[in-house]
């Protein structure tokens, strides 16, 4: 749903929304401190290893305040900005996948007694409650896809689900776009619809430097309440549609998502994966950029004594030998398999499974990749591929 | 000859054969009967016949050195030997009745005539052998890829 | 029996990740490396399956596996799993000793049809150690003899010594209303019964319509699968367990992918027509 005012006519812009509020630029610090006072540790974007991550925050000078990236295929720069924008960046390396699901999450611990009988304590420890500050519309769509793994199948993962609710969502409407992004192919993006308690509009127009705020729950809209902000006016409404229509027409790469998914079924044995092949070092990158990526493994470790076992459920990525391993080999012995099996999964497969695409559009495995793959790039040239065979479906 | 004749219409190698392409083939052919364990033909002698199986499991063995190794069975309803159809026309392998086996055996001097008399009965004759033949081949192809065998890797 | 069955099929747990110990009340050594252990829930409490679903093994500090469940689901409160050694942690779980503990999570995954099988024949198809994930199934078809019409057990393993559970196919083999047959790969001049793969016993087989229930190597399956084709039996009465490598058995960790299917949840055991075209594509 984009940011629009609900009980007055469009023309009428000098009067007041009734949906959005104006949260002043000083005033950030005002509502991360609410988020805290309710008990909640903030996690943001911040300067780290020369990108912006996403991990725990303190305040507002956390932030990648001033701070944006140039990134394109295999590419990724920080740069200032030549103003003080909070958000004005896109994506990073990191997801909020990570604190949802985190690399590495205990399972369960085993204690064996002298006789050799265990006893198991699933270590149901006691979930963060995190506030998720400046999240994507593409994020909260990748979000809500791994919602449909973790929560929404014959079973539950408990600790996902015990993060998942408690976490507050700040999220924010992207006002600049990447050149790797395609959120608009995908329709993920870049305005927000739902499954956000707050979402900011950050607006920079001459000396003014202020955010449309609007609530998506209850408990966001008593935050708006109780930091007292004044109510957005029509033309701070459309100021701010106007802003994100620029990250619409910055998006970067396209994707023809019609027939996609009947497309790559028939594409198994198109020549393309061998060239992709080529290219594609295995490394994985990919998929633990990807907000949506949710494979693990469960690694097994035991004391010395051999008195207590752990088992720790960590990522994985199914471009490694070892993820397809049965007995007698791999079933996905090279990097023709594996990468077919990553971006049929993407975008087929997945739809199959969870009834939406695998992929969000943030661009992310595009700008990580080491050889500058470009999942875009690869669709079409498969569909390109098909249609110097076939003349087309 | 009637008699042979009707054995060879209940057998599924024959369905469906001209019925005078069978009256000739069941010239000759002849009943035979094998006791357990004797030898139906030995590897290296020469094949001047074959035979459809009508009752008893003949196994097909090669000497493997260190003992004898059964690599096919056949039983009721099956053909075996081809090695007359090809040239030097000699077994490729023992073959022993595992039970007692009532067989139709063909005279294959007398067939390879008539097969080339006759190339459109020969050919027909070359076609039921082809199928024979390459289910031999598919079967063996499974056999040898030890798809039970232990894994060398695993969990 | 029948609502047991589909009770079991619909079984969750609170913490589908949380391991359950299990004390190991016999380990049976059945052929070379190949081990059926019995369990029993180390809390008291039943344990229920249907036939054709699996569990996740857990050998203390080594790991967990997927192992077919090979007992009689009517056995309620005894498990029983037949382990090939092939690795670290099913080696460790062929040498558990009575009153050691393992760890169960499950039973996971979908079941032989043995419901819709009710007033048809039956064969079952099974390869190697395939025929442990096919013997809950048989335990079932017997326990309810009457409701079914013929059934066929065929039966191929590598050679005489690796024939699996080789005296109950005996005993079995002495009942007048089931059929057996067994053959081998190859054999010593000692063996009397059919040498050759496994898809030349089903021509000989008295089923010869129904439903068919296939479980033993991928690719052994696939050449079963065109010979009952080849048979005349419909593409939509044949159903394969699948094996894929599996972390968690519930459709989280994205291991036993096989196309858009997770083998864990949505298989082990599917119908012919849905993964027809997957079987077709090397290395999916």
């Amino acid at each position: 749903m984009k940011v629009r005012p609900r009980d007055f006519p469009r023309e009428d812009s000098a009067r007041a929304s009734s949906a959005a509020s104006i949260l002043a630029r000083d005033a950030l610090p005002a509502l991360l401190a609410a988020l805290r006072t309710r008990g909640y540790q903030l996690v943001g974007p911040t300067l780290r290893d020369g990108a912006i991550a996403i991990d725990r925050i303190d305040g507002e000078s956390d932030l990648p305040i001033g701070w944006t990236e140039e990134q394109d295929g295999g590419r990724y720069r920080l740069r200032r900005r030549e103003d003080v924008a909070v958000f004005g960046y896109t994506v990073g390396p990191w997801s909020w996948k990570t604190f949802l699901v985190p690399p590495e999450t205990k399972l369960v611990t085993a204690k064996r007694d002298a006789g050799g009988a265990f006893t198991v304590d699933a270590g149901l420890a006691e979930e963060p409650k995190y506030a998720f500050i400046g999240v994507r519309s593409c994020e909260l769509r990748a979000i809500q896809v791994q919602d449909r793994v973790f929560l929404e199948g014959p079973y539950v993962d408990r600790g996902y689900r015990l993060r998942r609710e408690a976490a507050f969502i700040v999220a924010v409407n992207c006002t600049q776009a990447a050149p790797t992004c395609f959120c608009v192919s995908m329709r993920t993006g870049p305005h927000h619809e739902t499954g956000y308690d707050l979402v900011l509009t950050e607006i920079m127009e001459g000396q003014r430097h202020e955010f449309l705020v609007d609530a998506g729950t209850e408990r966001g809209r008593e935050l708006i309440d109780e930091l007292a902000l004044r109510p957005a006016m029509i033309a701070d409404v459309e100021g701010a549609e106007a802003a994100i229509d620029r990250a619409v027409a910055q998006n970067g790469r396209k994707v023809v998502t019609d027939g996609m998914r009947e497309l790559l079924y028939r594409s198994y044995e198109d020549p393309r994966w061998d060239d992709v092949a080529k290219r594609c070092m295995s490394c994985g990158n990919c998929t633990m950029v990807c907000p949506t990526c949710f494979c693990t493994t469960v690694e097994d470790a035991a004391d010395l004594a051999g008195k207590e076992a752990t088992r720790t459920r960590k990522w994985d990525s199914c471009h490694t030998l070892e993820f397809s391993y049965i007995h007698g080999g791999s079933l996905r012995p090279n990097a023709r398999s594996r990468y077919r099996q990553w971006m049929t999964h993407k975008l087929a497969t997945w739809i199959d499974q969870f009834g939406v695409a695998g992929c969000v559009g943030c661009g992310r495995c595009i700008t990580w990749c080491p050889a500058g793959i470009d999942i875009t790039e690869e669709l079409a040239a498969i569909r390109r591929s098909e249609e110097a065979r076939h003349g087309g479906h | 000859m009637e008699g042979i004749e009707k054995l060879l219409k209940e057998h599924p190698f024959f369905e469906g054969i001209d019925a005078a392409d069978l009256a000739t083939i069941a010239g000759c052919g002849a009943n035979v009967r094998f006791e357990v364990g004797e030898f139906i033909c030995r590897e290296g002698e020469e094949a001047n016949c074959f035979y459809a199986i009508r009752a008893g499991r003949v196994a097909l063995e090669l000497s493997a050195g260190n003992g004898d190794i059964v690599i096919q069975t056949l039983d009721q309803n099956d053909i075996f030997g081809w090695s007359w159809l090809i040239p030097p026309y000699r077994w490729a392998f023992d073959a022993r009745a595992v039970e007692v086996v009532r067989a139709v055996r063909f005279d294959c001097s007398c067939l390879r005539a008539k097969c080339d008399g006759d190339p459109r009965m020969g050919y027909d004759f070359m076609k039921r052998f082809a199928k024979v033949i390459v289910d031999r081949l598919e079967a063996m192809r499974l056999q040898i890829l030890d798809m039970y065998g232990k894994p060398t890797v695993g969990v | 029996m029948e609502s047991q069955l589909l009770e079991s099929e619909q079984t969750s747990l609170a913490d589908p990740m949380a391991t359950r110990p299990f004390r190991v009340a016999k380990n049976q050594r059945e052929i070379d490396g190949t081990h059926t252990i019995e369990l029993r829930p180390a809390d008291g409490d039943g344990f229920r399956f249907a036939p054709g679903q699996f569990t996740m093994m857990y050998a203390f500090g080594i790991g967990e596996v997927p192992i077919s469940i090979s007992g009689d689901p009517a056995r309620a409160g005894t498990l029983e799993q037949t382990i090939r050694s092939v690795g670290a942690v099913s080696a460790a779980l062929c040498k558990v000793r009575r009153d050691d503990t393992v760890g169960i999570r499950g039973p996971f995954g979908t079941p032989w049809p043995v419901v819709p099988a009710v007033g048809n024949d039956v064969m079952l198809i099974a390869g190697g150690i395939g025929l442990a994930p096919l013997r809950p199934a048989i335990y079932h078809l017997l326990r309810n003899r009457a409701r079914y019409g013929k059934i066929s057990i065929l039966y191929g393993t590598r050679q005489p010594a690796d024939i699996l559970f080789r005296s109950e196919l005996e005993s079995w083999r002495g009942r007048f209303d089931l059929e057996v047959l067994v053959t081998v790969d190859s054999a010593g001049r000692d063996w009397r019964a059919p040498v050759g793969p496994v898809t030349t016993l089903i021509p000989r087989a008295a089923v010869r319509e129904g439903i068919a229930m296939v479980c033993g190597p991928e690719i052994m399956m696939r050449f079963t699968v065109q010979t009952l084709l080849d048979r005349g039996f419909d593409a939509d009465q044949i159903f394969l367990s699948m094996e894929r490598n599996m972390k968690c058995g519930i459709g989280f960790c994205g291991h036993c992918q096989m196309g858009p299917a997770f083998v864990c949840k949505d298989g082990p055991v599917f119908a012919y027509p849905d993964i027809e075209k997957l079987m077709r594509v090397r290395g999916i």
